[in-house]
């Protein structure tokens, strides 16, 4: 396959950056796409240019890594991650446009490498049930309906890649933090602290920037592990319901 | 020098529990003195920063990822075992030590293994408590499911994701700890040398991945948490990222290296499809429980997945079922992959290249209908679909070995500690628990166990007698540490050859696969030395690594790594070379029995070979720990 490449380059945070258009000759269907831009830059290499920078590791669509906006998609055509996409989801002599991640709240730091770590944030915020390790009860103690523990992993399969962002217009982290937010308050090892976890999670969410959700439900169609936009609906309900009965309003008297 | 493995006298199943009494303690007001660096975020270096971050220490973790959930523990599938006995089934603490230490052909230390079998259960246990939401049966209790090497159900599994969901895990447990203000997360932070002062591990030099910075941080102790070497051999199912530097440049500083000729080749891994290839996909073990392994009876040339069903039922060869009639095709990983290269240097194999043998499923959808299979395996399936291309509901799935784990790693004791004292290496960065072959769902149970269980007490031991004054970074041992990093780097810049990082890596890589592969001989490996000190000299002369030091630059970060491995590969090749005898993943065709079985010489080598560095270039010394085995006896591994 011939391809023709335009990359967004860009040499640091500070850099303006722009597209750069490269034509590639050795694309074989079998390549994944990451593969396919290893051969791209192994030829830049031989010239004596600089690679283009991308993020990567697992390869294989579960680490989280791997972004890139490709021909106006996150993760490109298929709903699946960047590192699973093959070239045979590509025809010969097309025009591919790659770019980072674009939400104020991922700035670039080079190239096609973003910095995500305003989701770290957000888990710290409040993204854990608090037990120490040692001194909890024994697993069967807890025990939880099938339909329950299916529906709270089917949450937990987010990898934090931040194609919710990407997708979304208002570059909104509902999708993200609602998988959490959703994952959690099933399981009823979570729900001790579920009213102070939502409300910190969407504080920090808020803090870092990204913006409101108008259900577009872009995150949804792009989100490579398929987390549904229920989450987002149980996200607000956790959330108003928080805001009208947390133990921080319950212990000065007001709330349910 | 005397390696002194610490294990506690004593009958096996009170080892651990004297051993914990005997540990001296830190005061909960004297722990917040003490500081721990942790490097590697996975399954063991996640659980033990925040076990030692909630015990009142302070710890500062590094990755080199954007995010410790990140880490490659991310990607194991199957599961994860625990000696729970929730079947009935008869399964018991010592029945998973039992199968543990004979799966690992008796090459790992009894105390290690029965420990590990111990504190499986409270692992379990403490995952279920931070929320992993593990498989469940109908009437809410925890689901089980088989895996090689065992013929109780064990295992306990979160779909086809149980690494993510244990990481995920961990990860949050660690996050609360970072909000506590306990512990302090470097990301996109590399680990490039460790520092000791007075003979003991006070620090680590780091290269921030991102502006370049080289820093020195110090610590009262060091954890090393960095997962195994798997990408020496360049194609494995290691992350692109998962490297060797932080093992390999403590071992350098005087850490002994634990038998590094022990890989694991994963039978069940998508083949190669061409020169591009850049790593292999795993495909669970657990498809093994309802997927047939075959190939045809006769060689049949280039014959494809969608041809598979023209081939009659008679002209089948289930080989696994046919040699290992009582575990069939839940033999252990080694049996297994080493059956399929058998078939194959028939001529046997299947698909464009002959490297690979078929993974049937069409008897069990048949069995069981197709939604049963689905949910059982559907994300494995789909991965499979989008990577080949073919719809494994339709036709058998394709699979060869790949490289996929190391039981070697740096030698510990007890304790978890290194031959550096306040070096500790856990997880899959130490030698210690699974001998020369690691069983299926131990992986994640060693990483949590060295993490949550076994640091939290082991490094008080070694904490109570330090003095809680820190060492100034200003030290000259840090000084001349970050002189050396920074000195190997502008070196590694300033050659400027013709050939790329990648191609010295496949080039070891291939020949690490030939040679120290899934069959070794000893004219095999004086060749791959041999090839190994070729490359070595040629990289240093002829490596292009463009870009510059102080910015964001993956070939110098790939350049230091390929550098480390260009060494360790030769330490592997030396290892193997001197282990005469099979065991487990380590096949020597010199010591096979008649019908094709590893051969193992117990009067000889029922020792764990440990390497010590001598300085660049030269020889490495062997150590040897005797293992002394009290409890099991040493038969010949039978799944016949």
């Amino acid at each position: 396959m011939e391809l023709t490449l335009k990359i967004w380059r860009q040499k640091g945070p500070n850099d303006k950056g722009g597209f750069k258009t490269y034509k590639h000759t050795h694309v074989s269907p079998d390549m994944s796409f990451l593969e396919m831009l290893d051969v791209l830059n192994t030829e830049l290499i031989k010239k004596g240019e600089e690679p283009v920078h991308f993020d990567h590791d697992c390869r294989e669509g579960i680490c989280g890594m791997c972004s890139l906006y490709i021909n106006g998609r996150p993760h490109g055509p298929l709903q699946t991650t960047t590192c699973q996409l093959h070239m045979r989801s590509f025809r010969d002599g097309q025009t591919i446009t790659i770019e980072p991640w674009r939400a104020k709240p991922f700035p670039i730091i080079k190239d096609l490498v973003v910095d995500r770590s305003a989701f770290e944030r957000i888990q710290q915020a409040g993204g854990y049930i608090s037990v120490n390790t040692g001194g909890v009860p024994d697993g069967n103690e807890i025990p939880i309906p099938k339909k329950i523990a299916d529906e709270a992993m089917d949450a937990a399969t987010c990898i934090g890649c931040g194609a919710c962002v990407a997708a979304c217009k208002n570059a909104s982290a509902m999708l993200f933090v609602s998988a959490k937010v959703s994952q959690l308050a099933l399981l009823p090892q979570g729900k001790p602290e579920r009213k102070e976890r939502v409300e910190r999670m969407v504080a920090q969410m808020d803090a870092e920037g990204f913006g409101a959700c108008t259900n577009t439900r872009a995150c949804e169609a792009e989100c490579p592990k398929g987390i549904s936009v229920t989450n987002i609906a149980r996200l607000n309900r956790e959330y108003y319901s928080a805001m009208l009965s947390s133990y921080e309003i319950a212990s000065k008297g007001g709330g349910d | 020098m005397k390696l002194d493995s610490k294990i506690p006298e004593g009958p096996l199943a009170e080892k651990w529990t004297k051993h914990k009494f005997n540990l001296k303690l830190v005061n909960p007001a004297n722990k917040r003195k003490y500081d721990i660096i942790v490097v590697g975020t996975g399954l063991a270096g996640a659980s033990a920063a925040a076990s030692l971050a909630e015990l009142g220490y302070n710890v500062k973790t590094f990755c080199f990822q954007d995010s410790p959930r990140r880490a490659h523990s991310i990607a194991a599938q199957g599961g994860i075992n625990a000696a729970k006995n929730y079947q009935n089934d008869g399964d018991s603490v010592y029945r998973l030590f039992y199968d543990t230490i004979k799966g690992g052909d008796y090459r790992a230390r009894e105390g290690n293994v029965y420990r590990l079998a111990e504190v499986s259960v409270n692992i379990i246990d403490q995952c279920v408590a931070q929320g992993v939401p593990f498989a469940r049966e109908y009437g809410g209790l925890l689901a089980n499911r088989s895996f090689g090497g065992a013929q109780v159900s064990r295992t306990f599994y979160a779909r086809g994701q149980t690494g993510q969901q244990l990481l995920l895990g961990a990860y949050s447990a660690m996050n609360r700890q970072i909000a506590n203000g306990k512990v302090k997360s470097y990301t996109r932070t590399e680990m490039l040398d460790v520092v000791l002062v007075d003979g003991k591990a006070r620090g680590i030099i780091t290269r921030d991945l991102v502006t370049g910075k080289i820093e020195a941080h110090s610590a009262h102790a060091v954890l090393l948490c960095t997962g195994g070497y798997g990408n020496v051999f360049y194609l494995s199912t290691n992350a692109k990222g998962s490297n060797a530097t932080a093992a390999w440049r403590a071992h350098k500083k005087g850490a002994l290296f634990g038998n590094p000729c022990f890989t694991q080749i994963h039978p069940t891994c998508i083949p190669v499809s061409g020169d591009h290839q850049s790593k292999l996909t795993l495909m669970s073990e657990s498809l093994r429980n309802d997927g047939r392994v075959w190939v045809p009876k006769t060689a049949v040339k280039g014959l494809k997945a969608s041809d598979a069903v023209k081939i009659a039922e008679a002209d089948r060869d289930y080989f696994l079922e046919r040699r290992y009639p009582s575990f069939g095709n839940l033999v252990p990983r080694d049996v297994a992959s080493r059956n399929a290269k058998y078939v194959c240097d028939e001529g046997r194999g299947v698909g464009a290249t002959g490297l690979a043998v078929f993974l049937d499923f069409s008897d069990a959808i048949k069995r069981d209908g197709r939604k049963v299979i689905e949910a059982k395996y559907g994300n494995l399936f789909d991965m499979y679909k989008q990577i080949t291309g073919d719809d494994p509901y339709e036709v058998p799935m394709m699979i060869y070995p790949a490289v996929h784990y190391t039981m070697g790693g740096l030698w510990v004791d007890y304790n978890l500690m290194t031959t550096v004292p306040g070096l500790y290496a856990l997880g899959e960065a130490n030698f210690s628990d699974h001998g020369a072959n690691r069983l299926g769902a131990s992986a994640l149970m060693q990483g949590l166990a060295d993490g949550y269980f076994v640091i939290p007490y082991t490094i008080g031991d070694y904490l109570a007698g330090m003095p809680y004054e820190k060492v100034s970074t200003d030290r000259p041992e840090f000084k001349e540490a970050v002189q050396q990093v920074t000195d190997r780097i502008s070196k590694l810049l300033s050659i400027k050859g013709r050939k790329t990082v990648d191609e010295f890596h496949r080039e070891l890589g291939l020949t690490m696969w030939e040679y120290c592969g899934m069959s070794r001989n000893e004219e095999g490996l004086k060749k791959a030395k041999k090839k190994i000190q070729e490359l070595r000299a040629e990289f240093w002369q002829n490596v292009n690594v463009v870009g510059s030091h102080n910015e964001l630059n993956m070939e110098l970060e790939k350049a230091n790594r390929v550098a480390d491995f260009l060494e360790l590969g030769e330490l592997m090749v030396d290892d193997a070379l001197n282990r005469s005898e099979s065991c487990g993943g380590h096949f020597r065709e010199e010591s096979a029995t008649e019908d094709g079985e590893a051969k193992r010489k117990d009067d000889e080598f029922a020792y764990v070979a440990a390497w010590e560095y001598k300085g660049d270039n030269q020889p490495e010394v062997l150590h040897k720990e005797e293992l002394r085995f009290e409890n099991v006896k040493l038969t010949q591994r039978s799944y016949k």
